[in-house]
Order: structure tokens, then sequence, then C-alpha cells
């Protein structure tokens, strides 16, 4: 898949000739049309790209483009897309799900799809809620929530998908704002790009069910006080002022203000995506204040296809077995006249 | 150094049945199958099937502790590995305690003295010891002091410790064995050989321990006389000893180079199907793709996904696996791709009896998915067709664009027998459906007028481009359809598609009496058991109105099915479980009456209680 030998694709050409029926306002919109815009940029065919869901609102996304899909069961879409990937690596692969459908009923394979390192990338739809049931709590909803399963408050605490995912050794891990076209196709493109796992976390607002669950991070007027949008090699620096900047006290993150208390811009942390060691990307997975956005990690490391090619290599070059009659005569067998 | 002894004539036997019990620790499947590949070398048909305790180590000496291994020889053919026992060889008292039932009375029981020590037999929870009390007065006994013995043997031995000096002496109780049916020791001592080709000292200890068995057996006055089973008439060829469950994973193989496809294996471990697994990840010379999964449900899906990208997929369970695969199953029919599922059949319901055989599994493949959920479902007979039916999974999977569930069970799966070794190139072609050169108009649920059958179109093939799922398609486009009257129109589609199948299957074959007054029929992996009874009760009692049907085909069913049943007086279904194959008989051909014999214990059908009950129904 060279990127030289690749058609000129437009964002049409991957729109199918399906009509998108997500409710008005939903953040889904935002997610499908920046997947539209960053397939041209990646340089594959489209005949070699195939989106692979679960059950929710957003594993329709596979109808809603113009590649091949499957849309799946609930929960299942790692199986079915590492199948998919192991068939043919030659595929672009994308597991479209939700929080429901990858961190409940799908925990178990979200887990191990990311501990194996397969190079596929994830995008992950977590609106904290159960939409397509209509309502009802999911692992990522917070304690309190009131929802139609939990009508005096959820009792549930919830985890974290980024840090589920580092605890499962996810080598690539992108959390970013369902309101931010610009960077998620970005950080689509980059993902793609990285040879691994990918798992990118939308935040992403159900209108209906939960609506204004991120607008105290994500809203135009406070996204840059509230989210840190993080870049690899970059100082860790936010506000609307690019005034404040994290640095590392002991064994916490804190945020200190540029030219207050003798702190410069040299104090501040440089992002480290490369990083083998995921501690500080954990630390930066669980601030509060700020979110972090953007690229959190990005660890090159070897895949599950190329290990089993280089092993299915030199056991087909060391091999006696060229034809199944090689293995099936060879051995103990005896002659009946 | 072999031995081609010269013997006085022996006597001649057309069939025994042998048993070697002992210890985990003790050696008893290499005895056995050491046992099994000389006679079947020297001619003989041969059937095994092993017992090895659920333990992983049991403890020393116990009940539970306790590794069988039985081989049936026959100068003509052989089909089980046999009811009862005709010689026993019992290495400890808890083997002893554990199998004399199985015993014949009269017949003879080898037993190592040396291990009938205060601490075995309480072990055993022997009051008093067997060898002395009188308790064993009906049967042949021959005590051996095998352990002294073979201590004996290796005394000018250098370089073996104890561990290894006692270990060796399950080969003298094989030396023993193959003198008493006059079995030349050649080809363990090959074994030996090739075994230990670094240790040469372990080559002369096993070879000495053999021999001494062997030279001892001769010498001792307590065998009177030595058996000795003629070669069987078996169809020229090459053969080999195969294992069930290694024949269904070589029919794969041999299915994927005929087809052309690469072969994917998405699988979780489950007793007694692993060793699919075991034998399929081996074979990576081949390209194969063998994904050990996190669970059943994602051995299934990974397969289901390799479908989708034009492998040909498999997984492989038992039970309770497919219970979780059931949801999967349902999609991989919905969205029309050819899948083999290999499910053999343990004890059930729940975690049941994992290491015993049943056929309980039967209406859970045929109707265990939400939905109308109609798949192919086929069975194999014995542990050398697993070969075949596996193969012939793969074949129907592919020109139907199905999954097809292949139901083996525990006692094919780990019973062996001779394989003639069939090449790939006599095997029957496989056609498969995909789809390269893309024409205007082409729909993902375009199908084959004459057998329903939807195209191929896998990733990486431009202008292909489609979406499939799990909700209702719409039967022309494929796309997303919740219109009532299509609903109906794919449902009945699916149905009707699976019945086509009947085209691409062969017809039953009657055994025996080709009509009159009693049809046994089986299914799957019955076939050996029901077979020799039905011929033990025609040729031997002289009965010539019995007839036997076996189906290996279940949904569809061939053609000729009705047109066999109506040529005999009366039907007797016989399966182990509680009647689930007669259920869908009754189901389908209503106008017979379908009289059942059900077993579910755990164990194959005996011969005795076969030709027992087929006699009151003439």
């Amino acid at each position: 898949m060279e990127a030289t030998a690749v058609k000129k694709y437009t964002y049409k050409d991957f729109v199918s000739d399906q009509e998108v029926r997500w409710c008005p306002g939903c953040d889904d919109y935002v997610i499908l049309n920046s997947m539209q815009k960053a397939l041209p940029e990646m340089g594959v065919e489209k005949e070699n790209v195939v989106f692979v869901s679960g059950i929710g609102c957003s594993s329709r996304f596979p109808y809603y483009m113009n590649t091949y899909g499957v849309h799946s069961i609930h929960g299942r879409a790692p199986g079915i897309a590492t199948g998919v990937k192991l068939a043919n690596p030659d595929l672009s692969v994308w597991i479209i799900t939700g929080d429901g459908d990858a961190t409940a009923i799908g925990g178990n394979h979200f887990i191990h799809v990311l501990r194996r390192n397969i190079n596929l990338n994830i995008v992950l739809f977590n609106n904290e809620i159960y939409g397509l049931t209509k309502g009802q709590f999911s692992p990522t909803s917070v304690v309190g929530q009131k929802t139609k399963s939990s009508p005096y408050g959820n009792t549930q605490p919830p985890f974290s998908p980024g840090e589920l995912a580092l605890g499962a050794n996810a080598r690539f891990y992108a959390r970013i704002g369902g309101n931010n076209p610009k960077a998620m196709t970005q950080i689509f493109i980059e993902a793609h790009r990285f040879k691994g796992t990918s798992l990118i976390e939308v935040l992403q607002n159900c209108v209906i069910f939960n609506d204004g669950c991120y607008t105290d991070v994500t809203d135009k007027e406070v996204k840059d006080d509230k989210q840190i949008y993080l870049e690899h090699g970059k100082p860790m620096i936010f506000g609307k002022n690019a005034e404040k900047g994290l640095v590392l006290r002991g064994l916490k993150l804190e945020v200190v203000t540029i030219g207050e208390n003798g702190i410069t811009e040299k104090d501040i942390l440089v992002h480290d995506a490369k990083e083998k060691d995921p501690t500080l990307h954990q630390m930066l997975i669980r601030l509060a204040y700020p979110i972090a956005t953007g690229i959190v990690r990005a660890f090159d490391d070897v895949t599950l296809e190329e290990r089993e090619d280089e092993l299915t290599k030199k056991i087909k070059a060391g091999s006696k077995y060229k034809k199944t009659d090689d293995l099936f005569f060879s051995g103990e067998t005896y002659e009946v006249k | 150094m072999s031995i081609e002894s010269i013997k006085p004539a022996p006597k001649e036997l057309e069939g025994v049945v042998i048993r070697f019990v002992g210890d985990s620790g003790d050696g008893m499947q290499l005895t056995g199958t050491q046992f099994t590949d000389t006679s079947a070398m020297f001619g003989n048909d041969v059937s095994t099937f092993p017992n090895y305790p659920a333990e992983i180590r049991a403890p020393q000496g116990s009940l539970y502790g306790v590794s069988g291994f039985q081989v049936h020889i026959g100068s003509v053919e052989v089909s089980t590995p046999g009811d009862s026992v005709d010689l026993l060889v019992a290495m400890n008292p808890a083997g002893l305690k554990t199998n004399l039932y199985a015993l014949k009375k009269g017949h003879t029981v080898i037993v190592d003295k040396d291990a009938f020590t205060k601490k075995n037999l309480e072990k055993a929870f022997y009051e008093t010891n067997p060898l002395e009390d009188g308790s064993l007065d009906g049967y042949h006994v021959i005590e051996v002091d095998m352990s002294t013995l073979t201590k004996e043997a290796l005394k000018d031995v250098d370089g073996l410790d104890n561990k290894t000096i006692t270990r060796s002496k399950n080969m003298f109780s094989l030396g023993m064995v193959y003198w008493m049916y006059h079995r030349s020791t050649e080809h363990t001592i090959d074994f030996f050989n090739k075994k230990f080709k670094s240790k040469p000292e372990l080559i002369e200890a096993n070879t000495k321990v053999l021999n001494a068995g062997y030279y001892y057996a001769e010498t001792l006055e307590l065998i009177s006389n030595s058996y000795t089973i003629s070669p069987a008439k078996m169809v020229p060829g090459t053969y080999r000893i195969i294992m069930g469950n290694t024949a269904t994973a070589w029919g794969l193989l041999a299915a994927s180079e005929k087809s052309g496809l690469e072969l994917f294996l998405g699988s979780y471990p489950i007793t007694p199907a692993t060793d699919i697994l075991h034998e399929l990840v081996k074979h990576k010379h081949f390209g194969v793709k063998a994904f050990q999964a996190e669970d059943e449900i994602a051995g299934i899906c990974s397969a289901i996904g390799a479908s989708f990208a034009g492998d040909l997929a498999i997984t492989t369970t038992s039970g309770p696996g497919l219970a979780l695969k059931g949801e999967a199953l349902g999609l991989a029919m919905m969205i029309e791709l050819p899948l083999v599922v290999i499910n053999v059949q343990r004890g059930g319901p729940s975690t049941g009896l994992p290491t015993k055989t049943e056929q309980s599994d039967l209406l859970q493949a045929m109707y265990g998915r939400n939905g109308e959920s109609p798949v192919v479902v086929i069975a194999a007979s014995t542990p050398a067709d697993c070969f075949n039916y596996a193969y012939e999974a793969a074949r129907l999977a592919l020109e139907h664009m199905t999954p097809v569930i292949l139901l083996t069970d525990g006692y094919i799966a780990n019973g062996s027998a001779p394989w003639k070794i069939q090449s790939v190139a006599d095997m029957p072609e496989i056609k498969n459906r995909k789809v390269t050169k893309f024409t205007e108009n082409w729909h993902p649920y375009k199908r084959d007028a004459k057998t329903l059958a939807r195209e191929w179109a896998v990733p990486g093939t431009s202008g292909f481009e489609h979406r499939v799922g799990g909700l209702e398609k719409d039967s022309v486009t494929g796309n997303v359809s919740y219109v009532p009257e299509n609903h109906e129109t794919m449902t009945h589609t699916r149905a009707e598609k699976i019945r086509l199948v009947q085209n691409n299957i062969p017809n039953l074959k009657v055994e025996f009496a080709q009509q009159g007054d009693l049809l046994v029929v089986g299914w799957g992996g019955t076939y050996g058991t029901l077979h020799s009874a039905v011929k033990q009760i025609t040729e031997e009692e002289g009965f010539n109105n019995i007839g036997f049907v076996h189906f290996n085909y279940i949904n569809p069913m061939p053609k000729n099915t009705e047109e066999i049943f109506a040529k005999f007086k009366k039907i007797i279904v016989c399966e182990l479980n509680s009647g689930q194959f007669a259920f869908i008989l009754k189901a389908n051909f209503g106008k017979f009456d379908f009289q059942q014999i059900n077993k579910v214990q755990g164990l194959p059908f005996s011969n005795d209680e076969l030709i027992q009950k087929f006699k009151q129904l003439l």
C-alpha cells in the first residue's frame, strides 16, 4: 500500500449510499465526517479498508462508509477485526465501538486486542451512556448519574477507558473531544500510520440521553483552559494564552503558571508519547484538570502479525513438509497388500 | 536386536481386547500405543481408546490416578475398541480395582506383584490383598515380580537412576504381551532407537527390559499357550494409525490445500477438542494461521473475520463452548459466510462429564441459536472418517456459503484406528464462490439459482466494497431492511438454502438386510458399536432381517431417507442421549414409528446390550 500508487480519493468516495440515521446534533456525525476526510489522506485504496463494529449507536458507522464493513454483534468487533487482519495483514482495519460495547459486554475482547498489538485501529465513542437501548448507565457513567436504570443515581463507580487500555498494555492511546473535527481527522491519520493497535477515545456527546456530559471541558469557551492538547516533543502547555503548564512534583502532575513563582517554559514537562514506560501517560490520562487530549501514547512495538509472519517464514523455510502428502505419508506408515 | 521367535503352533483368535492399566506415571499410553502400532503393521485391524485421569498429576497409587489404554486387534474387521477385556495388564492395585469389572470371567490378568505393597493396597482401598484372598479365583492370574525383574535386567547397564529403572517396567509387560500374541519386538526397538537417539543408555535399558519380558513370558510355565491374530483382510494401500482429532485436523489441512485457501483456526482450549488446536498449530509450514483466542466467543468471531477476509475459517470446541458461540454462529449464518464449527461432544449439560462421551449436543447444533437460524449439521462416525467429514464440512461451507457444524465426540476423537492414507489429489473438488471481476448490478446477496448461495466478495477486491451485518437484509441489495414481507422471504430463503445442500451430498446406504423387519438407525460416533452389533446378530446368530443405516448428514438429511425407512417394519433409533435424533426424525417423518435405544452414562453402547434389545424387537 504505497501512498504513491494509490488512487486520488476525496471525502465523497468514502460516503456510502445509505442515509445516516443518528439523532440530529449527535457528535457521531462529526466522527463520521472526520473519518471520511481522513481516509483520502491515508494513502490506502478503499477496497483495502474494513470497518468492523459491534452493537450500539456508534456501531451503525460501517453502513455509512463506502468501504468493506461488518456490523457484528455486541462487544465482539475486536474478535472479528482480529480475524480479518490475521487473514489479510494488508488491510487497514478499523473497529468502531462505544463505551458499553467496548468496556462492558466486550471488555474481555477489548483488553486482549490491545495486549496483542495487532496493527488495527479502534475508535471508541464514549458518551457515558447506553444510547441505542435508550438511556442506561454504562461502565463510564459517573456515580450519581441519573439514568433510566439508575433513577436515584448510579451507584457503580466508573473506570476510564484510557487507564484500562494502558493497563492492558496499549501502545497507542489518543483522546479527543467529539466537537473537534480538525484534530480528530489528524489523529485518525496518525493512528492509521502507527504500526500496532491504536485506540482513539472520542468524548462524544449524546444529545438525547446524556446531553452536556462533556460541556465543561469541550465547549469552545472553556476548552483551551480545561484541556491540554498533547503533542509529541512539545512542552505540556495549555490555557487560552498558553500561560499554564504541567510539572512533576513528587508522584503528581501539577498545574503551574508560567511567569509565576519563578516558573519558566523550561520547567514545563515535554511530552514524550513514544516512551515505553507508561507511567507518565497514565498520570496524564488520570488528570481531572486539565483533561489530556491528543496522542497521549504512541510506543512503537512489534506487532502480532510481524511475530507470526517471522515465525511462519522460518518454519516454512526449515520444513520438510511442502504439501499435505508429505505429512500424511511421513513417519509410521505401513503397507497392506 | 529384535526377536523373531519360533514357537509351537499358536492358538488362532479372530480378535482380542487388551487393556493396559497403571498409575498415570507408569507409561500405559506408550505401552498401548506401541502394541497397537506393532499389531497394525503386522496387518491387524485395530481400534483403541485411551482413558486418562482428569487430574493431570494425580497422587501415585490412587484410584483416580489410574491411566488406561484399551486396544482391540482383529484378524477380521474391528470397528470398536471392544466392550469386555480378554487380557488385563494391571501395574498396581488401583489399576486392578478400577478395571477388573471389564475382564471376562476366566480370562487372564497380569499383575506386577511388586506393586501390591501394603501402602498401595491401602491407597486402592483393598482391605486384604486380592492376590491372596481368593477374590481373583474366577480369573487366570499371572503374578510377576515385574519391578524386581526389571531391576535385575538392568543391573549391568551404567548410568541409570532408580527412577529410570522403575519407569521402564512397562516395557517388561509389553514384552510379555508381545510374546503372548506372537508379535515381533522390532517396531518398538526401532522406536527406542529414534526416540532416545542421544541417550544410548536409555535405548539399551528399554530394549533389555522389553526383551526380558518377552523371554520371561516364553519360559513362564503359567502361560500354557500363546495366541495369534492373523492379519485382517483390509483394502490394500498405505496406512497409518490415526486418532480422531488428528484426522479432523488433517481433513482441514487437505481441504485448505485442495481449495487453495489459507486455513484459519480461531479456538479456545476445551476438553476434548483441544487436540485439534494442538495439531493445527504445528502446521505453520502449510501457512496455517491458528489463533488461540481469549475465549470461545473470540474464537468463533476471529474465524468469522477471517472468513469475511477470504480464508477457510474454522473454530473448534466442545458443548459448553458451542453454547457460548451461539450468537456469533447466528451472525455467520445471517451474513452467509463459509465457516466450519467443530464440536467434539462430551457429557453434558453444563460442565457435565468433560472426559466422557455423549451425543447430546445434536439439538443444540440444530436449534441452539436465537431466531430461525438453520445451518448445515454433519457428523463423523469413526476416528479415521473424521478426516473425510472435516474435509466435507469445509467443502459444503465453501460451496454453499454457510456455517457447517461438524459433530464428533470424545469417543472417536480420542480413539485411534487404521487410516488408509488419502492423498489430496484423490479428494473431491472444492469450488469456492469468490468473485474477482466487478460487474454492474452486483449485490452482496445475489444468489446462485441452484444453491441459493451468495457470492464471496472479500476485502482487497476492488468494486465490491459492501457492508454486511446481523440486521435483516433486503433480499436483493443486502441493505438493512425492516420490511415485514422481506423478513419472511429472507427467513424462507435461508432455510431453503440449507435444504438445497441435499443435492450435494450422497444418498444413504443400508448395510446388511436391505429390507425386512428391523432397521437399526444411528448417527455419528456410534457407527462402530452399532455396526458390530448388527454384524454379529446377522452373521453369528443367523438373522437376515435386520438392516443398518447410519447418518452422517443430519441437516439436511439425504434424499433417500424416507425411501429407506419405508422398507422396514420397525425402526429403532440408537443414540447416546435421551432421543434427540429420534425427536428430529419424528418431526420430519411422522408416518413412521420410531422406537429408541438411549444411553446417557458417558459411555459408548456395549455390544451385548444392543444385541439383547434388537432381539426383543424381532
